[in-house]
């Protein structure tokens, strides 16, 4: 009995492309010209700072900032602390609430009617319009910030993963019944990984809002956190340190950022072969 | 002896929308398009055959009937005799489109159907290695479908089809997104698989050619509503040679017939 296919001359093995391992030079093409553009911005606030002789208190040149993130980087650092630990408390928080939300309304058509245009609605409240009455229900401390992000972070990933259950291809949940699936092997096999690219892209907006929430929640009332260090230097004029707390919050928001993209990265594979 | 799959009366009609009542044909009653018409045909144990027709047919409603997943409005579909009723998964199903999980590499692409079943992993996989090995995709094993071309992905389609165990196999127009080429091989694989694996093979298309070169029997369908208007039995050896004279001639007489039947259905 001979076997079916030919190893050797076969015309259809050629597969469209060998490699998938990305290298990193692409990744420095990319990052070139935003940095440039970025240090040509830093040269021209320097200059201008010096040379319109503006005081600190009012813009502070680029290279004093600098020098501020590096002496009080022992504050700088324990407030970023406090902040980021109420980011990932309510990130944690309402991604499960998230997830565990977004399969129930999938699940139940009662439960879509019932909640799905409320969870909506809730977004034409202002969160920043919450945050008093937040501070007022739980305080000053952590929890009430811990609200703040959870609240802000919410809505992306629920509506991100209802649509992300819903992307299933129709002709493969077929496949899957002829097969002899059950609705959980469906769910399973087939509804939850097509859903993690849309999982992914909800996380993505929701770490960068959550950093928003946890600051406009320090800023409202708190007595620790990069929020409350912004709010004191900026009554003190102490605008040097603003900025710095500033900067931290960027490159705090960029690093949760890249650090999403990187577990997008290692969780779905396949999307690095079918993408770009 | 029994046909392992009989298809007896089969009728099916679908509510008509106003867009698409207007070619509903002599058949369709007010609001309704008739789709199949007292449809019958058997496939004996290990035949392979063909039903034949023009886009619109209803080929493909009659398959999803087939596979259990749309009731028929009247006869019965029967597998070594007893009605199938609606339960899924009795027969092994392909269609145009792939299907492939792009997150699942190719091999466990493969053992889908084994995996629903239950069978251990490791288990399926060796046993979907060995099919894959037959189709030349033993290099491609721990691939993503997405570096795969139309016809690599189609083979692992099938390897998967045939993989779920199931005597009856029902392909519809399996090869129909594909290039002539690539075509041509597929049937070249499909028929050498059928060859080893004697499987029962309910096989759709509206490529003449093809559906002589690769069937024991063919049955031609008229359109709207879909019906059988000829049986064909091609007792040619495979493989078989498209210059081949009862090639030419039975793919003539069946040209012809369709035409009168589609000038029939324009007229």
């Amino acid at each position: 009995m001979r076997a079916v296919a030919s190893e050797t001359r076969d015309p259809l093995a050629s597969p469209r492309e060998i490699t998938a391992r990305p290298s990193i030079g692409p990744v420095l093409a990319h990052a070139g010209p935003p940095a440039l553009l970025l240090a040509a911005i830093l040269g021209l606030w320097e200059w201008g700072v010096r040379a319109f002789g503006i005081p600190f208190y009012i813009l502070p040149a680029p290279s004093r900032i600098a020098t501020v993130l590096v002496t009080d980087r022992a504050l700088l650092a324990s407030e970023a602390a406090v902040t980021l630990l109420e980011i990932f408390l309510g990130f944690g928080i309402a991604f499960v609430m998230g997830i565990g939300l977004a399969l129930l309304i999938f699940a139940s058509r009662t439960v879509e009617r019932a909640v799905y245009p409320l969870v909506i609605a809730s977004q034409t409240v202002p969160v920043f319009a919450i945050a008093p009455l937040l501070i007022v229900w739980l305080g000053y401390g952590m929890l009430s910030k811990v609200a703040m992000a959870a609240l802000i972070v919410f809505f992306p990933i629920v509506v991100n993963t209802v649509d992300g259950l819903r992307a299933a291809d129709p002709d493969i949940i077929n496949l899957l019944l002829i097969l002899g699936a059950t609705p959980a092997q469906v769910l399973v096999k087939l509804r939850a990984p097509a859903a993690l690219p849309f999982v992914f892209s909800g996380i993505r907006i929701a770490v960068a809002t959550s950093v928003i929430g946890a600051v406009i929640g320090e800023w409202v009332g708190a007595t620790q956190g990069l929020g409350f260090l912004m709010i004191h230097a900026n009554a003190q004029l102490h605008i040097d340190l603003v900025f710095a707390a500033i900067t931290v919050l960027s490159l705090m928001a960029v690093g949760l950022f890249l650090a999403v993209s990187g577990i997008e990265w290692l969780v779905l594979p396949w999307r690095r072969v079918a993408g770009s | 002896m029994t046909p392992k799959l009989q298809i007896v009366d089969l009728t099916k009609r679908f509510p008509a929308t106003r867009s698409s009542s207007a070619g509903g044909g002599a058949d369709s009653k007010a609001g309704w398009l008739g789709v199949l018409s007292r449809v019958s045909l058997d496939v004996g144990q290990r035949e392979f055959v063909t039903l034949l027709g023009p886009s619109g047919c209803g080929k493909s409603t009659l398959c999803n009937i087939v596979a259990g997943l749309i009731p028929p409005d009247g006869g019965e579909v029967l597998l070594d005799g007893a009605p199938i009723g609606p339960r899924r998964g009795q027969v092994a199903y392909m269609q145009q489109k792939d299907l492939l999980l792009p997150w699942r590499r190719v091999i466990d692409n493969a053992i889908l159907g084994l995996e629903i079943q239950g069978v251990a992993r490791l288990e399926a996989r060796d046993e979907a290695r060995d099919l894959l090995r037959r189709f030349g995709l033993e290099r491609f094993e721990w691939y993503y479908p997405a570096l795969l071309s139309g016809g690599m992905r189609q083979r692992v389609a099938l390897v998967r089809t045939l993989l779920c165990r199931k005597d009856v196999v029902v392909l519809d127009e399996p090869f129909g997104a594909l290039d002539a080429m690539t075509r041509a091989a597929m049937r070249g694989y499909l028929l050498r698989l059928v060859e080893e694996f004697g499987r029962t093979i309910l096989f759709i298309t509206h490529d003449i050619e093809e559906a002589i070169l690769l069937s024991d029997r063919i049955y031609v369908m008229s359109a709207r509503p879909g019906r059988i208007r000829a049986e064909i039995a091609v007792p040619l050896v495979r493989p078989r040679d498209p210059a081949h004279a009862t090639v030419v001639r039975t793919k003539a007489e069946i040209t012809a017939a369709l035409h009168a039947e589609m000038a029939e259905a324009f007229s």
